[in-house]
């Protein structure tokens, strides 16, 4: 990936009256990155989203995308990016084709029956091209949205949660589309999602919100990968084998004891270790379930919508 | 610019609620014809009983202009609702079916977009005028003929020689159109500030009754603001049909007219241009 920042983000901030939706963000996003925006609901996503594509204006901070002001050079930025926001909504009233070709007539883009022909093919929808969309399911609506945000054939892509409603093919299909994208055609895609899985699929870097601020932020691989991991033992009997791991090297090691689960933190070369040690103090493992720290930190706040 | 008010004309005309206006004075104007041809005569003789005493009638009084003039008369106060459901519907619609996005995203300025709907609800205005034009002075003219036209006044009776009547039918639906292009932009306006096309429908037929109530009362406060309702000029379109015409009335309401479209236009792009699209 490139060093040449496509979207900037300067301490971006949106209030809405009493709330503060988005606090103090920063970002960048650089030239071929598949860029991750992961973050429970409620966390900012969307809002951030309608702030890089000026549905809403910001209440402090700055945008630059492609190196330009968003403010400034709003319509010079908008012909090259392409964009989702949150649901697809279109004109239910007309067919699939004729609001493809509105939007093309919008964005000054060929709108020849070939061109939109060919990203309704993309997109899987060549067939039902006549019908009104009032008659398409959340899924085919969610595909005819990826083929208005790519007639253009924009350098940027800005999907909000592009995959929801779609059916695990669906999914698979927009997943392969977007990697597809990347290689292939070299786009930028900064996608948001509130499943991490999802991004680790297709990202290569990636930040996490809550609360309108940035958590982390980095490769995917670095984040993901890293060897601090949340172990789950299950055992046979949770108060003996407290009791063993007290007197033990491991008791600094134990995080959480609930009923007959143990939660240790652990590298990957001890979890066998500590799994020798109980079976060698007569404590039966039913169960171990390794999960990443990053993981782990992010299903507790989607659970907790801290 | 001319793209986008062709996309937005398509869509208005996709809409079936866009018929509603032109289906209702398809079958209003004919059923007002009919009974006036049942019945007009005897509505005409009981209307000039008085005159009779004084004046011989002679000639065809129950012709198309008059009937046409009366339509004019009474429909003008109910078109404005047939206006408001497709203006009102033009932005508060688009924020409704969550389509804003779509449009806002677009590499187009804000003040383009809302300038295209804005000449698409005068479009559709003129047209359903027009069309009220056609189906009263055309139909009526096809059934009852041409020939004078008799006024009457509060204070006179002006009998109109029939090659001195179309002119003033044209002026008279053009000021018609005018007067109706004020409430297309205030059903715009309120389509700007809210996200759901009920509510600009229903407030500016709220507010179309509330000034027509304040200038018919007689409270020396309410005669000094009727002025500057645009409901006192909505009927001027009478004023052709005086004799002589007084041009600097008639240049009056026009002006008074344009400036309300304006204010309302200027504030819809106030109001469109700050706006933060949330749904």
């Amino acid at each position: 990936m490139g060093n040449e920042k496509v979207i900037e983000i300067e301490n971006l901030s949106k209030q809405f009256r009493e709330v503060k939706a988005v606090n103090n963000l920063c970002l960048n996003v650089y030239k071929g990155d598949v860029f991750g925006f992961l973050g429970p609901n409620g966390a900012g996503k969307s809002t951030t989203i309608r702030m890089l594509v000026s549905l809403i204006n910001p209440t402090e901070g700055k945008i630059r995308i492609f190196g330009k002001d968003l403010k400034s050079n709003r319509i010079d930025i908008l012909k090259h990016v392409g964009a989702i926001v949150e649901k697809p909504d279109f004109y239910g009233y007309l067919s699939a084709y004729k609001n493809i070709e509105i939007l093309g007539k919008l964005s000054q883009t060929d709108v020849s029956y070939k061109r939109i022909m060919e990203v309704l093919e993309l997109v899987g929808l060549e067939k039902r091209y006549k019908s009104k969309v009032k008659t398409f399911s959340h899924g085919m609506k969610q595909r005819l949205g990826l083929a208005q945000a790519l007639l253009h054939d924009p350098d940027l892509i800005i999907l909000d949660e592009p995959t929801t409603g779609l059916d695990p093919q669906g999914m698979k299909e927009v997943r392969d589309l977007l990697l597809y994208l990347s290689n292939e055609k070299k786009k930028t895609i900064f996608i948001s999602s509130h499943i991490l899985y999802e991004i680790e699929l297709v990202a290569n870097r990636m930040i996490i919100i809550n609360k309108g601020t940035k958590v982390v932020e980095g490769f995917v691989e670095d984040l993901l990968n890293s060897n601090n991991l949340k172990v789950t033992f299950e055992v046979d009997d949770g108060g003996k084998a407290k009791s063993f791991l007290d007197n033990s090297v491991w008791s600094g090691r134990l995080e959480s004891l609930a009923g007959n689960k143990l939660i240790f933190s652990l590298t990957n070369d001890e979890i066998p270790k500590l799994n020798r040690f109980l079976i060698e103090s007569n404590i039966e493992v039913s169960a171990v379930v390794p999960t990443r720290s990053l993981e782990q930190y992010f299903l507790n706040i989607t659970e907790k919508g801290e | 610019m001319l793209t986008l008010v062709n996309i937005e004309i398509y869509k208005i005309f996709r809409k079936w609620r866009t018929y509603i206006g032109f289906i209702a004075i398809a079958v209003l104007v004919p059923v007002i014809q009919l009974a006036m041809l049942a019945e007009g005569e005897r509505s005409l003789d009981f209307m000039t009983r008085n005159l009779q005493q004084s004046f011989v009638f002679v000639g065809n009084l129950l012709n198309g202009y008059l009937i046409s003039y009366i339509i004019l008369n009474s429909l003008v106060i109910h078109i404005p609702f047939l206006i408001a459901l497709v203006a009102g519907d033009l932005l508060a619609g688009e924020a409704t079916a969550g389509t804003y996005r779509l449009l806002i995203t677009r590499p187009v300025s804000r003040f383009k977009l809302i300038t295209a709907k804005f000449f698409s609800a005068i479009i559709y205005t003129n047209l359903l005028v027009l069309w009220l034009a056609i189906v009263s002075l055309g139909i009526g003219i096809l059934i009852f003929g041409v020939g004078e036209l008799i006024v009457i006044k509060s204070s006179s009776i002006i009998i109109f020689p029939k090659y001195d009547i179309l002119w003033r039918f044209v002026l008279g639906y053009g000021f018609a159109s005018l007067s109706m292009m004020v409430v297309a932009s205030l059903a715009f306006l309120l389509s700007s500030l809210v996200e759901n096309a009920i509510g600009p429908i229903v407030s500016t037929m709220a507010i179309i009754i509330a000034f027509i109530i304040i200038s018919a009362i007689d409270i020396e406060v309410f005669q000094k603001i009727k002025p500057f309702l645009f409901t006192n000029y909505m009927n001027s379109w009478r004023l052709f049909f005086d004799d002589p015409i007084d041009v600097y009335k008639i240049l009056q309401s026009v002006l008074i007219l344009l400036g309300h479209i304006a204010v309302f236009f200027g504030a819809a792009v106030y109001v469109f241009h700050k706006k933060d699209i949330l749904t």
